[in-house]
Formats: C-alpha cells, sequence, structure tokens
C-alpha cells in the first residue's frame, strides 16, 4: 500500500518536472564549434582550394578512408586532381584536421548525415569544398610557402629576401 | 682487414681499422647524422653535422669534438654519439642549415622520404627561432627528368660530387659565395649526363626531384613497390619500381653491390612510362575472317580467343614460335615448350644470332672470367673493343669512370692517405688515371677520361685488338700491313695490360662485328697465358639476350623460310616486333605466307597489326620472370601490382595455348617456380635457376612479404567511388610477396627486399640498415646467381686467320651501327620523357665525306642498302673515320636496315 502511494507520489512530482527530452530535429541541440562532425575541404583567403595534396590526411586516417590525388595547374600549384572521403568508413577521429598543414581539411559541428544507400557517404571534392575558410581565417599556405604559384614570384612569400643574384660576389 | 677495438659510449665494439668512424658506426647500427658524405661519394667533412665526441683515453671526461666522417678509426678509440655537448651541436648545425629552408614540405615531393627532415628529427630541432627573411633563388628548367627547386638547397655538395667527380657530367657545378650558393646549370637547359637521375636520391632534400614522378605525384608510403630488373638494356641493374591507382609511378635505385650499387642510367629510371602507354594491349584482339587480313583487328572476350586458338592450332600444321630477347626466361621457355626445340626461334636476326652465340662461347669456354659491374671498378687497365658503352650499357659506363681512379687510389694508399678522405685523395693524386683505352667506330662520351683512343671500322678495332694480343703473347697471330702509329699504340695498350694488376677487356655485340669480339677474347686470352687473370666484359643488347641465347633456337631468318617454304603455316610471336629486327620486305612477305599468326605483346606495334590473333602481355611490372644479363647473373624480377583487364603474363598465355592445341604430358605449372624448375630440368647450363630466389611458399614466421608500406593509405576509399564493398586484395600465389600492407616488416631474403625503410630514416639512406656493412653487400648477401661459368683451366686457343684491313670501296661506304641512349631501346622510346630526350633518325658522316657528297649539317642525303633506300639528315661527326658512315639504328620510325654492310650515300634528290 506504501509502496503504490510512494510510485503515485514519484509520478506526481515528475509530471511538473522540467522536460529533458529534446524534440529532434524541430529542435537541434546546441554543438560546441569544436565538435568532430562532417568533414569539409576550406578554401583561402584568396577563394583558391587550400589542399595542397600532400598525402598526410590519408598517412593519418586510421581506417584509411581518405585517397586522392596530386597534380597542379600550369603555374606550379599542386591541388588535388581528386579527393574522396568514404564516409562509411570515417569515425570522425580528426587526425585528419590535426596532420594537415594548410588548415584545408576541417571537422564541422555538422552531424546530420545518415544515408540509406552506404554509396551515398562517399564524397568527392567537389562535395567536400567550401566556399570560405572555415575555422581558420587567414591562413594562406602559398603565401609562406617558398614555391611559386600563379600570382606570386620567387621572394614574394612571406619573410622572404628578393631572389639572389648567383654572380654577384659582394659580401 | 686489421680489427680495431673501439668503445662507443663506454662500450667496446670491433670495428675495421682505418676506416673512417661515421661508417664504422653507421656498419654497427649507430645512428648519427650525416648529409655530405655517402658511401659512393666518401667523405669531405663540409656539413659538419656527424659530430661526435673523442676522448683520449678513460680518464678524459672533457673530450672534444671531432667529424666523425673525417676521423679514422684507431685501436683503443674512446667516443660518445650521445655526449649532451655533441647533441647540442648537431641541433645547432640543423638549426643553422634550416634557417634558409623553405616551409616546402607539403608540396615538396621528397616529403615523406627526405633525409633532411629524418635529421632534423633526429637532432631534435623543432622550431625556427629567428625572424630573419629566408634567402631564395630563381629555379632552373634541367630538361624532362629533373625538377629543380633550389630554396630547399642546404650547400651539402653531393649533388656536384656526385654529378661532376663520380659520373663525369660537365654542366652542373656550384656558383655563388657565402650563402647564395647555387647548385645548377651555367644556363638553363637540359641535364646532359645520362646519370642525372641519380641526383633525385643523391639530393638529402628536394632540390632535384623526379618530374615524372612529379606528373603522377605519390608519397612514398603510398607506393606499392617489389624488386625488380631493369629491362632497358643487358646490364641487369636492380630497380625498385612503385605504382599506385594501378599505373606505374617511378623508379628507384635497388642496391644490388655486385651489379649497380647506388646507381641507376637515366634510361633504366625514366624508361619505365611505357606501361602507362595508351598504346598498350589491354584485351584480346580477333581478326575476323583470316583468309587476307582486310579486316581490322577486334577486341574480342578471352573464351572466344581460346576458342579460336583450339581451331587454330589443331588444325594447322605444327606451329613455330618467335621467342624475343627482351622477353623472360619463363616467357621464352613456355613458348619452347609449346613448339617444341626444333622449332623454336630465338626472335634475333641472323647476325645478331652468331654474334650472341660467340658471347656465349666466349664466358663459358674462358680462360678469361666476366666480371660484374662492381669488380670492374676494381679493374685498373682497361681496353674497351668496338663497344659504344655510354650509350649501349651506360651503367658499364659509370663503372668504367670509377675504374681509371685506381691509380689515384694508389697513389693516395701510398701517401697513406685513407681512400675514404675524398678531397685529400684528389689533392693528393692530382686525379691521376689509369689506362683507359677505347677502341670504337667514333668518338664516345668515355672519350675525356681515355689514355689513348682509336676510331676505326670495326674490322680495324678488330685488327687492333689481335695486334695487342700479339704484342702481349707472341704466340698469337701478328697482323700484317698496319700502319706504325697502330703498332705503336697497340704496343702501349699491352703494356699497360701487362703492368696492371686486374687488367680488363670491355667489348659487346654494339659494333656487330664477330671479328670485334674474337679479339676481345683473344686479349684476354693472350694476358691469361702471360700469367694475368683478365677480366671480360661482354655488353648485349637487351634485358634477357643471353638467356634465349641460353635457350637456344633457330634465328629469325631460318623462321621466315620456315614459313615461306611452307614446311610451317601458324606462328607464334613472343613479345617480339619483328619489323625492329629484319628488314621490312622479308617480314611483309613472311606474314603473307603465314595462315595463323598469334602475337603476344605489350604494346601496339607493327607486328601486333599483323596479327590473326593478339594477346596482351604483361609487362615486367605486371608479370615476374627471370633475366639473364650480361655478366651472365641470372635474376628474378617480381611484378609490382596485379594485371588489369586481360592481360597475363606470357607464360600463362603461352601455357593455355598448350591447353588448347591438346597437348598430351603437359607439365604442371602454377607459378613460375614451376616453369623455371623445368626450364633447369632441361636446359643444362641453366640448372641453377632453382635458387634465383627464394620459392613462391617461402614465408617468414608464416607471413608474406608485403608490397605496400605499413604506412599505405587510402584503403577504403580508393574504389569507394566504383563500390562502397572493398574489395578483397589480390592474391598472390606466385610469389612469397603479397599485395598488401599486411607481412613480415623486418628484413626478407634480399631477392624479396622491396624497399629501404627503417625507424627514424624514412630516406634511401635507409638503405645503411640493410647492409653488412654500409657500402658493403647487403646483409644476407646480394640478389641473383651466375650461372656463366668458364670451365676451370681451360688452355687459349687462338685463331688462325686476322681480319684485312679496310679498304674503301669505290662509290660505296661502309655503314656501321650509332646507338644513342635515349632512343635506341625499344620499350624506354615509348616513355614521353626518353622520347623527348631521343634524337630523331640520321645519318653520321664525317665532315670530309659529307663535303664530298656535298652536304652539310641537317641536309637531306639518300642511303641505299641493300635494297633498302632511305632519306635521313646528315650530321656531321668529325670523329667517324673516312668512308665510314653511321646510322642511327632504332631511333625512331627508322626501318629495319642490317649494319655494317656496304651502301651508297648520294644527295636527295628533290622529290625525297
Amino acid at each position: 500500500m506504501f509502496s503504490l502511494l510512494k510510485g503515485m507520489w514519484t509520478l506526481l512530482k515528475h509530471t511538473l518536472r522540467k522536460r529533458v527530452t529534446v524534440q529532434y530535429p524541430e529542435e537541434k541541440p546546441y554543438v560546441p564549434p569544436r565538435w568532430r562532425g562532417r568533414i569539409i575541404l576550406a578554401r583561402d583567403p584568396d577563394g583558391e582550394e587550400r589542399c595542397v595534396a600532400c598525402y598526410l590526411c590519408a598517412a593519418a586516417c586510421p581506417v584509411d578512408c581518405i585517397s586522392l590525388q596530386a597534380t597542379q595547374d600550369e603555374t606550379g600549384r599542386r591541388y588535388p586532381e581528386f579527393f574522396r572521403i568514404n564516409f562509411s568508413r570515417c569515425i570522425l577521429c580528426g587526425f585528419c584536421e590535426e596532420a594537415c598543414p594548410t588548415y584545408a581539411i576541417q571537422l564541422t559541428p555538422d552531424y546530420e548525415m545518415c544515408e540509406y544507400d552506404r554509396r551515398n557517404l562517399v564524397y568527392e571534392k567537389e562535395d567536400l569544398l567550401i566556399s570560405g575558410p572555415g575555422k581558420y581565417p587567414g591562413y594562406n599556405f602559398y603565401r609562406v610557402a617558398g614555391v611559386t604559384v600563379g600570382g606570386k614570384d620567387k621572394g614574394e612569400s612571406e619573410n622572404e629576401e628578393p631572389p639572389t643574384d648567383v654572380r654577384d660576389l659582394m659580401p | 682487414m686489421i680489427v680495431a677495438t673501439i668503445h662507443i659510449d663506454n662500450k667496446p665494439y670491433e670495428v675495421q681499422e682505418g676506416d673512417n668512424l661515421l661508417s664504422a658506426c653507421l656498419s654497427l647500427g649507430f645512428d648519427i647524422p650525416y648529409f655530405c658524405w655517402h658511401p659512393a661519394l666518401h667523405s669531405v667533412g663540409s656539413c659538419r653535422l656527424c659530430a661526435v665526441k673523442n676522448f683520449r683515453n678513460e680518464e678524459d671526461t672533457r673530450g672534444h669534438i671531432v667529424m666523425s666522417c673525417m676521423t679514422a678509426v684507431c685501436d683503443g678509440m674512446r667516443i660518445s654519439v650521445k655526449d649532451p655537448e655533441v647533441l647540442e651541436f648537431r641541433a645547432s648545425v640543423i638549426e643553422w642549415l634550416m634557417l634558409h629552408h623553405p616551409h616546402d614540405c607539403p608540396v615538396c615531393d621528397e616529403g615523406g622520404e627526405c633525409h633532411l627532415q629524418d635529421m632534423t628529427v633526429m637532432t631534435g630541432h623543432n622550431y625556427r627561432r629567428t625572424r630573419m627573411r629566408k634567402r631564395t633563388f630563381r629555379n632552373q628548367e634541367l630538361g624532362p627528368f629533373i625538377y629543380h627547386e633550389m630554396n630547399r638547397c642546404i650547400q651539402c655538395y653531393r649533388c656536384v660530387r656526385f654529378y661532376r667527380k663520380y659520373a663525369g657530367g660537365r654542366d652542373l657545378d656550384v656558383s655563388g659565395i657565402h650563402n647564395h650558393l647555387y647548385y645548377g646549370r651555367f644556363e638553363d637547359g637540359t641535364l646532359e649526363s645520362e646519370f642525372s637521375g641519380n641526383l633525385v636520391e643523391i639530393c638529402p632534400t628536394g632540390v632535384f626531384t623526379d618530374k615524372t614522378l612529379r606528373k603522377h605525384f605519390t608519397r612514398k608510403w603510398d607506393l606499392q613497390t617489389a624488386p625488380s630488373v631493369c629491362v632497358h638494356c643487358g646490364a641487369g641493374c636492380n630497380t625498385i619500381p612503385g605504382e599506385r591507382y594501378g599505373k606505374l609511378r617511378r623508379i628507384l635505385n635497388r642496391y644490388n653491390h655486385e651489379v649497380n650499387g647506388y646507381f641507376l642510367c637515366d634510361r633504366g629510371r625514366f624508361g619505365y612510362e611505357f606501361v602507362n602507354s595508351d598504346r598498350r594491349i589491354r584485351r584480346a584482339h580477333l581478326r575476323p575472317g583470316t583468309s587476307d587480313r582486310s579486316a581490322e583487328l577486334e577486341p574480342s572476350s578471352k573464351e572466344a580467343v581460346v576458342a579460336s586458338l583450339e581451331g587454330i592450332l589443331a588444325n594447322g600444321k605444327r606451329p613455330i614460335g618467335i621467342g624475343s630477347p627482351r622477353a623472360s626466361l619463363e616467357a621464352n621457355f613456355a613458348l619452347r615448350s609449346l613448339v617444341g626445340p626444333d622449332r623454336f626461334y630465338t626472335g634475333m636476326p641472323e647476325s645478331e644470332s652468331a654474334l650472341v652465340s660467340l658471347v656465349l662461347e666466349t664466358l663459358t669456354c674462358g680462360p678469361a672470367v666476366s666480371v660484374s659491374l662492381r669488380e670492374v671498378e676494381l679493374c685498373d687497365a682497361v681496353l674497351v673493343l668496338g663497344e659504344d658503352v655510354p650509350n649501349t650499357s651506360p651503367r658499364l659506363a659509370l663503372s668504367l669512370r670509377q675504374s681509371v681512379r685506381r691509380r689515384s687510389l694508389k697513389i693516395a694508399d701510398k701517401h697513406c692517405i685513407p681512400l675514404w678522405n675524398d678531397r685529400a685523395v684528389r689533392k693528393v693524386s692530382q686525379e691521376a688515371k689509369s689506362p683507359l683505352f677505347l677502341a670504337t667506330v667514333a668518338a664516345t662520351r668515355l672519350d675525356d677520361i681515355s689514355a689513348a683512343t682509336f676510331n676505326g671500322t670495326p674490322d680495324e678495332i678488330a685488327r687492333l685488338g689481335y695486334a695487342v694480343a700479339h704484342e702481349l703473347d707472341p704466340a698469337a697471330p701478328p697482323v700484317e700491313g698496319s700502319t706504325s702509329e697502330e703498332h705503336v699504340l697497340a704496343a702501349c695498350i699491352a703494356g699497360a695490360l701487362k703492368a696492371a694488376e686486374r687488367p680488363l677487356v670491355v667489348s659487346g655485340t654494339g659494333c656487330g662485328s664477330e671479328a670485334v669480339i674474337i679479339a676481345a677474347a683473344q686479349v684476354a686470352a693472350a694476358l691469361h697465358r702471360v700469367g694475368k687473370t683478365a677480366g671480360l666484359s661482354l655488353c648485349v643488347p637487351e634485358c634477357n639476350t643471353l638467356g634465349v641465347g641460353l635457350i637456344g633456337g633457330g634465328h629469325l631468318e631460318a623462321a621466315f623460310k620456315e614459313v615461306t617454304s611452307g614446311a610451317a603455316d601458324t606462328v607464334v610471336i613472343l613479345e617480339n616486333d619483328l619489323f625492329r629486327r629484319a628488314d621490312a620486305k622479308l617480314v611483309a612477305e613472311f606474314f603473307k605466307a603465314a595462315t595463323h599468326v598469334i602475337a603476344i605483346d605489350h604494346l601496339f606495334n607493327q607486328t601486333a597489326s599483323h596479327a590473326d590473333l593478339l594477346l596482351p602481355a604483361a609487362t615486367f611490372a605486371e608479370a615476374d620472370g627471370t633475366f639473364i644479363n650480361a655478366e651472365g647473373r641470372a635474376q628474378r624480377s617480381y611484378r609490382v601490382f596485379p594485371a588489369t583487364d586481360e592481360i597475363r603474363e606470357s607464360w600463362r598465355w603461352l601455357y593455355e595455348l598448350m591447353q588448347a592445341a591438346g597437348k598430351t604430358d603437359l607439365p604442371l605449372w602454377t607459378t613460375p617456380d614451376d616453369v623455371c624448375r623445368s626450364i633447369a630440368e632441361s636446359i643444362d647450363a641453366l640448372k641453377p635457376l632453382g635458387q634465383v630466389a627464394p620459392p613462391a611458399d617461402f614465408r617468414v614466421a608464416g607471413l608474406k612479404i608485403p608490397r605496400q608500406p605499413h604506412r599505405y593509405s587510402g584503403r577504403t576509399a580508393m574504389t569507394a567511388q566504383v563500390s562502397v564493398h572493398e574489395p578483397a586484395p589480390a592474391r598472390d600465389a606466385d610469389s612469397a610477396l603479397a599485395f598488401s600492407m599486411e607481412g613480415f616488416h623486418g628484413h626478407p631474403p634480399n631477392a624479396l627486399l622491396d624497399r629501404y625503410w627503417a625507424p627514424g630514416w624514412n630516406s634511401v639512406q635507409a638503405l645503411n640498415k640493410f647492409q653488412s656493412e654500409v657500402g658493403g653487400p647487403l646483409r644476407g648477401g646480394d640478389p641473383g646467381i651466375r650461372v656463366l661459368e668458364p670451365a676451370p683451366d681451360r688452355e687459349a686457343t687462338y685463331p688462325e686467320s686476322v681480319p684485312e684491313a679496310f679498304s674503301p670501296r669505290a662509290g660505296e661506304r661502309l655503314i656501321v651501327p650509332l646507338y644513342h641512349v635515349f632512343g635506341s631501346e625499344e620499350l624506354s622510346a615509348v616513355s614521353p620523357g626518353i622520347a623527348e630526350r631521343s634524337p630523331g633518325p640520321y645519318l653520321g658522316l664525317s665532315p670530309d665525306d659529307a663535303e664530298s657528297i656535298g652536304v652539310d649539317e641537317g641536309r637531306n642525303v639518300r642511303l641505299t642498302v641493300a635494297d633498302v633506300v632511305l632519306v635521313l639528315p646528315v650530321r656531321l661527326i668529325p670523329s667517324l673515320p673516312q668512308g665510314v658512315t653511321g646510322l642511327s639504328v632504332g631511333l625512331g620510325d627508322l626501318p629495319y636496315v642490317q649494319v655494317p654492310a656496304w651502301g651508297v650515300v648520294t644527295r636527295a634528290k628533290a622529290g625525297d
């Protein structure tokens, strides 16, 4: 008898409590910006692809779900010819982002990527590229690197002397 | 070897007395960082990185820092390789070297296999503390092979030391002063040396990188690799080809102490792209309606092809088989088994066949022993007879360049200078050279290091050889009617060879003359008679020329006769473009007479277009195979990646043909080992073939040897665009290697060693960890076995006749072959980089001859040899003897002409 009343009391108490169930998907939970969700490829501040196809993300990936091929344009700027992430294998560990020397590959707070067909989880470069620099505004790898690319000659990178005249004998 | 005991960090070790400390420590397994030192280039002490601490005695606690590469090991020495002061010293040296190093690693092709990265990590330098601006340089355009990025240079001097001092190049040097040192050419332009590709491996960082790799760039850890053997000449250099996404990406050197050591030639390194060519035959083709070959070849299913094969082989007369000196032993032997030994033809023209038999006879009868490329480097007097070595066997030319240094090393030794002290050796010896005599048709790229050169017709070269033999041993037949200059030269050569400790005679099939090879054998025999052990190195044109020679069979013309006479109507052609080896008219007649032509090859060529049935053959990158090089060394090459489409190993196609032909008593061949066993059983000379490599069921602790590195990436994404279900890795039942990243990652038997990597050593310098001593043989012995050994104590005999002196014919000229390292070889010439370096076909004339015909450089002339008429541009070659004309054989679409031969050269008419 007492236990019955105790149960009723608990039930009554809970009807007045604040609800914890979130009405997903109508209501979205807060996701911190550093959440490791869907992977994107960012662009540099000039709007060019940030990825330089160095293969470090692919090497860091513990499930080997990134594959790409490097190529370069006529000015010598290296970029990926194709860049593929198989999200049906991805474990969203973020090692690729950690390995990326150019802030190109970034994990975003988007986690809504369920599919009925696994094939739809294979993302190509066109699916991964976004229009902005993502979490790291300002950085442009090719402005720092020593190689020449379109619009930047030798000696025009940050912190560089103009090209040396090798026939100059001055000390 | 005198053993010295040294104490490294208070532990005693036994090392070789007099060796340099760096090499001794590396051999013992210590990780000492270094840049400028290289086992083949030795020490100059310019980078200051390999510092160690040397203590005077047990009581000395302070010690002093020395450069280990410049310090000789002596007994009782006490050193420390991890003294804090030494570590700090090295870290600061790296920091200085990195001051100007650009922020390039992600886009640098060397990244991931960079010695500079390894050494920086090894010394613990992490952050650039300075804020000063970085020095920059402009790059140079260095041709189709090498990409230049000068900003990355750390001024170690390795490139120029290799290029100029080791390989004899002249167009790469250092300019500028202080921190403006610039390594490059005087102006933009293609690097001339045919060894420029080695700069990729010599450069410890990314200044010189592989331009062909750059076009389809892949990191070292993503390349599937296998131990392979170069197929572009007879030298048999060991290589490591790398594959990714079904395409061959690059070739790296595979160290074999006895053969190529640390270096390859550019033809071997950059000739691989034919494997990726659009001209590859990828499917079986069948010609509908076989009577007149008017219909085009059509791609067909494998089943339909096999069905039609059954028809052909069952109904036709017995087929004949034409083998190939560029196909493996397995493939050639499978063809021989299909058609029977009496109906197997080697695929070499009659003239070449005779030369190869002569080479084999010379090497097996003795008394001279064929020498490996390493032994060539130890020879202190060399006579080259007739062979343009830099063009026909480039890696041998590099070894010859080292052989002339014997004198320098002897002088240094006399002054008690250790031979690894490179700068001092060169200074004290003033680069004195041991004698190298070159008797060739025209000037060669070795002329700059020769003691004397002689340019003449093949017969004159042979006469010189005979004269040398006579000078050495008066019992040899004398040469009548030679000029006094020839006599003096012969006496001089004989004197030098006699005075040498290890004389060497180099010759080969290059000038197409049997007399020259006999003369070379004569010189070696005469040296033997006077008590010298002479080495003999005979160049052959292709990767398996000696192999197919040992299998034996008729020559090409005999095969033609068999078909045109009606004795056979079906012919199986294995990896052979007959139009490159016989007169086009003869070949056309042959094809007309043959009812059924079955061709097996890699690339669509003229022969393939005449076939009724075309089968796609795997190249060296997709098939296991055994090859015998010019030294007589049998070496196994493993496939790098599984063949795609309908491509299969030639021997597998031929085995299928055997089954289709309804052959009874068929041997059971499931792996190349089975084929090798059959070869060993039926051919006496190839008995040792079973021991060439570990068998297919070889395992280390139950594990196969993986072709993929342990950090191979992208397994679950590389085929995801086709299917998200990852396919199982291809199985390899043929060898102990696996198409996988799983397996034994340690040091496998050297025949199976497919990459160099050790913890902390990602670059090619990791090789140190696989050698028994640095720069010495691989731990466990070098791969490959010699199958050609002369019978011991064989007495030399001399032939009676000596070739006649050259007498020019009125109105006619002697046409001799001229070779090009880039272009003369069939397969490599298909690779874009090699094709860019290859000249077009031309006719070489001496300036006097050109004047007498009334033409000058670049003008067309008409050449008539037998009934072939060719119109070719003239190239003036001042070294060609008068009355002798050089034909650039094998270049471009030049049809086959049998040379040497007499021909007529006239000015081209307007209509030509």
